[in-house]
């Protein structure tokens, strides 16, 4: 390979595409970087970000493309061959070992001590010990301890991924400050980040990232964020999906579910929201904001640390997702296979929740189930010919399933999370209707969702959540896509990028 | 100091056991003494060898159903070999049946590895595959052992309370496993053990740790096969009781099923506080039917009791 294209570059990666199946996750991603540079990498939802990275750290491996490093070019086929090539990453879960101690941990990837222990101290961490065994240590501790020990191994490039998501605000000013004292003694940095405030604060570039593509490089400089917004949007921006029955039971305000001040740590900080009988309220956040504690915490599935969850006026607190369910509220996860018993027939996963109430063991009442559960077969037209086993049901159908159980045996309050995640459109068509359809008996549903044109589909509002904290509320008339990026992103009215 | 007991009390408590039990044998057995404890240990030998094994792969995240099945292919295949061996020959002998326990726990792993068969289905099917083995290398307990290398486990050394049997354990189990334990290796068993996906991310070639960690454990096998061989003199085919029992002494020892957590010392200990209650039960002539269940029962209640600890410890050290 004598290309001249990466010569002078210290990382280079051109055209990588790769692809799972049918689906198209990369098809032309292109990044460079240089010494002394810190360059942002963004992009939307399934945008391919997360692939791109796993490529350029060795956890997968690119359909094509070229990787140069120093311009040399490099196929990397697994994490220590990128990190023996100088490419070192802080993945958001913690890569040590909790089972060992520090000393073990660091042993273990060839990480010298005493610079470990040096940038430890300059991040901010007092009264670390060596012995201190990783499962013990909090998360927020263990992410600064894995950026210390990348810092410590002195790589060409350092790889943070959402590295300030989980920290407190303290630990957060340590890390831009140290990581932008140390671009500036030469290291390069890819920064992921949801988090524009903290990009414009220390990035020299951005990358933007649009189904797959690399649509965009542009240096940081005032006003850039608008740029980024179009460019994360693109042809989307146009389109605007049909709008359904929006905004039509808003008037009957009386409140079923009202959240107030609710905490559950570390990453959901502080959201109230009230949602009225009859309304689909949605749920709009970058990944990894506070909404799957919220979800969590609703379904009974965890304890708030802060704040209260009142039902019809009255407070109340789960234990148990029976508590949740037998309040009349139900989740239906974002993982299918978290709610379905995937090797079981239809029938028996839409009348599991039907027969088995707490208390509940005695024998099934065959005829009703079976008109019930015939029922909601019906109504949600859930294909017939894989009745025996829902794992051989399409994604579609098995999120129809999912739902689908709720409405035989009728539901108050429905939470569903991100229902359309992967799932054609025909289908998400049927779930929106389906949603509206609950919601007009008289049922309320809080909505996740994560793509943001269903909004204004599925909605009646949208409440967006960052950083832990509800931002905003946004009627569905009002909930264009730029309008909602802009709020999921923390970006609230004119206010300008901190210089 | 606190720390050292914090870190190690599992261990601690198991020798506080271990001293309790002993007490216990002198008392309900005044008589008790040197020649005691020197076939306690020299019963107790496969078991510990077998438990090594087991403790291994455990660490490891994994489990080997064919621990006893390549005992007994290591014991008839001494056996077999050293009838009528001269003195010189045995060493290399020796050497050689290890060398297979090695490559028999390498092949387990390496099935593991290479199939991507859930560990406990490679194993079982190991089991009957390493038990045919042993029935065809010798078809009935035949055989015999070197006698000098007999004398090797029988009798005490130096003082007359410390059993041979005793001390070739602890130095076997040392030679092998503490420069393991040490080395990046070792480290690295407890990595795949305690977080498959965080050790992947650390740059740890997860397959080769973890043929390498079956692989210790057919040598420990191999070592229980052989000690099985020398203390009876003869080659058995059959597989003896040592995979349930290494499995109950390995939890009771403070290894998670599930990896990453406990090391061998503890189950070594527990191996011996599980012959200690089975002879103290047979001492106070306890029908031996009644005795397993009180097996069963100390275990279930001891490693609960653990657990209760170990919540309240945790909630201590939060507050």
């Amino acid at each position: 390979m004598t290309d001249t294209k990466g010569q002078g570059r210290l990382l280079d990666a051109q055209g990588v595409t790769k692809r799972f199946g049918a689906v198209v996750a990369l098809k032309d991603a292109n990044l460079t970087i240089d010494r002394g540079e810190i360059v942002a990498l963004v992009g939307a939802n399934g945008a391919g970000k997360s692939t791109f990275v796993k490529i350029l750290t060795g956890a997968l491996k690119a359909d094509t493309g070229h990787v140069w490093i120093r311009g040399q070019e490099r196929r990397v086929g697994s994490p220590a061959e990128a990190r023996r090539s100088g490419l070192v990453p802080v993945y958001q879960e913690p890569s040590l070992i909790p089972d060992l101690d520090v000393a073990d941990n660091l042993q273990l990837g060839g990480t010298p001590v005493e610079a470990f222990q040096h940038w430890v101290a300059e991040l901010g961490i007092v009264g670390l010990r060596l012995d201190d065994m990783i499962g013990h240590l909090p998360l927020a501790t263990l992410r600064i301890l894995d950026l210390a020990r990348a810092l410590a191994s002195e790589p060409d490039v350092l790889l943070l991924d959402e590295m300030t998501a989980a920290l407190p605000t303290d630990l957060v000013e340590r890390v831009l400050k140290t990581v932008r004292a140390q671009a500036d003694k030469g290291q390069a940095v890819i920064y992921i980040s949801h988090r524009f405030a903290e990009i414009a604060e220390i990035c020299d570039r951005v990358t933007v990232l649009r189904d797959g593509l690399t649509v965009g490089d542009l240096p940081i400089e005032p006003g850039v964020e608008e740029k980024v917004v179009e460019l994360m949007l693109g042809a989307a921006l146009g389109e605007g999906p049909a709008q359904a029955t929006a905004t039509m039971a808003t008037d009957r305000a009386d409140t079923r579910l009202r959240v107030k001040n609710l905490a559950a740590a570390p990453k959901l900080a502080d959201v109230s929201l009230e949602l009225r009988r009859g309304e689909v309220l949605g749920v709009v956040a970058l990944e990894g904001q506070g909404q799957d504690e919220l979800f969590d915490v609703l379904a009974g599935m965890a304890r708030p640390t802060g704040g209260t969850v009142e039902l019809d006026g009255k407070a109340v607190s789960f234990s148990h997702p029976a508590d949740a369910i037998e309040a009349g509220m139900t989740f239906v996860p974002g993982n299918r296979a978290d709610g379905l018993l995937m090797e079981r027939s239809v029938r028996e996963n839409l009348a599991l929740p039907l027969l088995a109430r707490p208390g509940n063991w005695g024998a099934i009442r065959m005829r009703e189930e079976a008109r019930k559960v015939d029922d909601a077969v019906d109504r949600m037209q859930i294909d017939r010919r894989a009745m025996g086993e829902v794992q051989r049901l399409s994604g579609g159908n098995q999120q129809k399933v999912t739902i689908g159980r709720w409405l035989a045996s009728g539901v108050d309050i429905l939470l569903l999370f991100d229902p359309t995640r992967g799932i054609d459109v025909r289908t998400k068509r049927q779930i929106y209707l389906l949603v509206r359809e609950l919601a007009e008996q008289g049922a309320s549903v809080l909505y996740y969702t994560s793509e943001l044109a269903e909004v204004p589909a599925a909605c009646d509002r949208a409440a967006v959540i960052f950083n832990g904290r509800l931002v905003d509320v946004i009627e569905a008339a009002n909930a264009d896509e730029q309008t909602l990026m802009r709020a999921a992103y923390g970006l609230t009215g004119a206010e300008a990028v901190p210089a | 100091m606190k720390r050292l007991i914090a870190k190690n009390g599992w261990t601690l408590g198991l020798v506080a056991l271990l001293i309790a039990l002993f007490i216990f044998t002198r008392l309900i057995q005044p008589g008790f003494g040197a020649s005691g404890l020197e076939s306690l240990s020299r019963a107790t030998l496969p078991f510990a060898f077998a438990t090594a094994a087991m403790a291994v792969v455990v660490i490891a995240g994994g489990i080997d159903l064919s621990v006893a099945s390549m005992m007994a292919v290591a014991g008839v295949t001494a056996a077999v070999l050293m009838d009528g061996a001269s003195d010189a020959m045995a060493v290399p002998l020796v050497l050689l049946v290890l060398g297979i326990g090695l490559a028999m726990g390498a092949l387990n792993g390496a099935l593991i590895v290479m199939t991507r068969v859930p560990d406990i289905v490679v194993t079982l099917a190991m089991l009957f595959v390493w038990e045919g083995v042993a029935l065809l290398i010798l078809k009935a307990p035949g055989g015999a052992a070197v006698p000098w290398v007999r004398e090797m486990i029988v009798g005490t050394v130096l003082f007359p309370w410390l059993p041979k049997a005793f001390v070739v354990l602890v130095i076997a189990l040392a030679v092998v496993w503490v420069p393991i334990r040490r080395s990046n290796l070792g480290l690295s068993i407890y990595a795949i053990g305690s977080d498959e996906r965080a050790a992947y991310r650390s740059g740890i070639a997860i397959g080769r740790t973890r043929i390498a960690a079956y692989a210790i454990c057919g040598l420990f096998a191999a070592m229980g096969g052989l000690s099985l061989t020398l203390s009876t003199g003869n080659g058995e085919p059959i597989p003896g009781p040592y995979l349930m029992a290494s499995v109950a002494a390995v939890v009771l020892g403070g290894v998670v099923l599930g990896g990453g957590r406990g090391a061998l010392l503890g189950p070594i200990i527990a191996v011996f506080i599980l012959r200690l209650v089975r002879m103290d039960l047979t001492l106070l002539s306890v029908d031996p039917n009644v005795t397993t269940i009180v097996e069963g029962s100390i275990m279930v209640a001891v490693v609960m009791l653990g657990g209760i600890l170990a919540v309240r410890a945790g909630r201590v050290k939060t507050a």
